[in-house]
């Protein structure tokens, strides 16, 4: 009886040890702590002169939307050893170093504080879900170290601050452009119903907007239906959705949903075309089978559009990684492309002159489009509409923004 | 009957969707109702003869859907044919590994987590089911097993609906998902309470020091009781893939979590302990959260079903079928 007491406590002391470790860790990694209240430590540019220039890239390199993240960090890699082939930046070399957010958001503000005040980055390039770059993102205002995100659409993403930009086109935009292919070939659709992750930023500022521009546009909208992250069984709402018989669904959420979402529409026999945003943009779409088959999306680039720098890029990325880059490969390659060009403008690599840089940026020539930076810091560009048949994409239309 | 026909003229259309949407709520519920009541069977039954909760058991779900990936995937290959050219014995063959690989699984955790300490605090045992839980989820997210990633899973059942009555569809795989469970519900009840090791399992739950007088192996009566809830969990893992074939999250996903603990709430609800209590306790939840969903409001899912918790655990603290038992001092 003594020994089992004995072995217990030992097993309790040790469970409260390791809690604690942990704990103790995790808070010298929090923004929060006393690293930021001291302000200028982390404003010192990157390593020391004559050394590699540092990048840092947050991304969910593992966890439900890994394939972003890969993508992502492929994209920021390949512009930064094509980069450091011309000579890197004032004949310094770069690193990108990445960082694994698991797909979360409080990870995201682990992982810049950890990028800014350890590795010294002089910028820091992520993400792709717009909370994460939130997170991320008010870290790196906090600290004074320039943020891109390659393709995070939500408006409150830039509106950080000075010191966070994007290379990507917003919600808004994007609402107008699937709101304006919804109403128009080949879909002609008079009533949507939406299907949105009430959960997620994304979801709900891309839901509101196409509402907003669907119905100026004459349409009407039957039903909206909500979500929660972490969901897997849609039915509920899907059953709500088919007795509205909408002429479209659309469904402005996360790949690993929408699979989720088509097949069980599938299997209500729910036959309407389904169409979403940019979210939906994975190689991991084909998990749908054929139920995405007529299905569109909006997004940045498609890989068979017809442009010189979308075909050179197409073939230096399948050479670099034998696979078709995706929407998140394209907006990463730019991101680090345009952050670079930055630093060669830039007059010091000083956060507030390198986000003085970036600001600058004008027709600069990307994958996805010539980005401008704009006074909210964001990417004035058109965007592609997408059509998924047997799991792979096809470029369908461009829609640019309305003047 | 008299006020649906006096009714039907007036609003016939509205009515018959409203039938629509009720009919097509209690089949998705019952549906997956069952797979929550298959798992819970697992935390019950063990619950039962050893007194402690198995929070590594629905690790042992989640196992057996990822077991269901390897077999039709790394293995077979299936992923690689064309949907309609899926051998007939490919599901019934990924379902019995499953279950064997799973009951393999159960049966090594009893004998090298749990048992050591059968004779400890039962605070010890339960740190321990938390480690074990843990110790699966990691190790399965590790690449040489399923990787960090989501994965998707060729449906091996029939694709097509089997019945569509007035608007209402029932997906084979629906149909199957029930039927499957129904059937091993009644295989368990049978084994249960018709055969010589149900009545010893029995025995044992009811008082093991006695059981061990009259002969009754316990630590067997124990590892088989393991084998059986793993086998039953895995079981429940292949049919929620077949279900949802196009997102397997990765091991260590937060979702699991919750089908877990929403498993683990159905046995609680139904009493634990008590087998039948698992089943109903399950259908149960499953029907709350999908009326809950359909229409009330569709992000409070989770909350219905912990609200049931609460409500049961009121007012009828050992559940719905469960007897309360004096605590002996």
């Amino acid at each position: 009886m003594k020994r089992c007491f004995a072995r217990g406590l030992s097993l309790t002391l040790a469970a409260v040890a390791w809690l604690s470790l942990s704990y103790g860790c995790g808070r010298q990694d929090t923004p929060g702590g006393t690293q930021s209240s001291s302000g200028a430590v982390a404003t010192q540019p990157a390593a020391a002169p004559g050394g590699p220039v540092r990048i840092g890239h947050f991304a969910s390199m593992t966890g439900s939307e890994a394939t972003w993240g890969v993508s992502t960090d492929a994209g920021v890699r390949m512009a930064v050893k094509e980069e450091n082939a011309k000579g890197g930046v004032n004949g310094r070399p770069l690193e990108v170093i990445t960082y694994d957010n698991q797909g979360r958001a409080q990870e995201s503000a682990t992982a810049v504080t950890r990028l800014i005040t350890q590795d010294k980055v002089a910028a820091v390039l992520g993400e792709v879900a717009s909370s994460r770059s939130i997170a991320g993102g008010q870290v790196a205002q906090r600290f004074g170290v320039p943020m891109i995100s390659p393709s995070s659409t939500n408006p409150k993403v830039t509106d950080i601050g000075d010191m966070v930009f994007r290379v990507c086109f917003i919600d808004p935009f994007q609402g107008y452009v699937c709101a304006k292919f919804a109403r128009g070939e080949p879909l002609n659709a008079q009533k949507a119903a939406t299907l949105f992750n009430r959960a997620q930023i994304y979801s709900t500022g891309l839901n509101d907007t196409f509402k907003k521009h669907f119905t100026e546009m004459g349409g009407t909208i039957t039903t909206e239906q909500a979500y929660a992250d972490g969901d897997t069984d849609y039915s509920a709402q899907l059953t709500n959705i088919r007795a509205t018989a909408p002429d479209v669904i659309f469904i402005p959420g996360y790949y690993t949903e929408v699979v989720n979402i088509a097949v069980q529409a599938r299997r209500l026999g729910l036959t309407v075309p389904l169409l979403g945003g940019d979210g939906w943009d994975a190689e991991d779409l084909k998990n749908a089978g054929s139920a995405l088959d007529g299905a569109y999306f909006c997004n940045h680039y498609s890989h068979d559009e017809d442009r010189p720098a979308v075909r050179e890029f197409v073939a230096k990325y399948q050479e670099e990684y034998r696979r078709i880059p995706d929407g998140m490969a394209a907006t990463g390659y730019d991101s680090a492309k345009l952050l670079i060009d930055a630093m060669r403008r830039a007059s010091s690599l000083a956060g507030k002159d390198l986000a003085a840089a970036i600001a600058a940026t004008k027709d600069f020539p990307g994958v996805t489009g010539v980005i401008t930076i704009d006074a909210q810091r964001n990417a004035r560009k058109p965007a592609v509409i997408l059509r998924v048949e047997g799991g792979k994409t096809y470029y369908t239309t461009t829609i640019a923004p309305p003047d | 009957m008299v006020c649906a026909a006096l009714l039907a003229p007036r609003r016939s259309v509205r009515s018959s969707d409203d039938v629509t949407k009720l009919i097509q709520t209690l089949l998705d519920g019952f549906a997956v109702g069952g797979l929550y009541a298959l798992i819970a069977l697992g935390y019950t039954m063990v619950y039962g003869i050893l007194k402690f909760i198995n929070f590594a058991h629905s690790d042992v779900f989640v196992l057996g859907a990822w077991i269901s990936w390897v077999v039709t995937v790394r293995l077979l290959r299936l992923d690689a044919l064309p949907a309609d050219a899926t051998p007939w014995w490919a599901a019934p063959v990924v379902i019995l590994t499953a279950m064997v690989v799973c009951g393999l699984t159960g049966f090594i955790i009893e004998r090298f987590a749990y048992r050591p300490l059968r004779n400890a605090p039962r605070l010890n045992v339960l740190i321990t089911a938390i480690g074990v839980s843990l110790l699966l989820q990691n190790t399965g997210q590790l690449r040489v097993f399923f990787g960090p990633y989501p994965k998707a899973v060729p449906v091996l059942l029939p694709n097509q609906t089997v019945g569509s009555v007035a608007g209402v569809n029932l997906p084979a795989v629906d149909a199957i998902v029930i039927g499957v469970t129904i059937l091993l519900m009644l295989a368990l009840e049978a084994l249960i309470f018709r055969t010589k090791l149900g009545r010893a399992m029995r025995a044992v739950s009811f008082n093991t020091q006695t059981a061990a007088l009259m002969g009754i192996h316990v630590d067997r009566v124990i590892s088989f009781t393991f084998v059986l809830g793993s086998a039953l969990a895995a079981a429940a893992g292949f049919l929620f893939v077949m279900k949802y074939p196009a997102g397997l999250k990765q091991p260590a996903d937060a979702a699991w979590v919750m089908l877990g603990l929403k498993a683990f709430v159905a046995a609680v609800v139904g009493g634990i302990g008590n087998v039948r209590g698992a089943m109903l306790g399950g259908i149960l939840i499953g029907l709350l959260e999908f009326f809950g969903v359909a229409y009330l409001e569709p992000l409070y899912r989770d909350v219905y079903v912990f609200s049931l918790l609460i409500l049961v655990l009121l007012f009828r603290p050992a559940g719905l079928l469960g007897r309360a038992v004096a605590e002996k001092v």
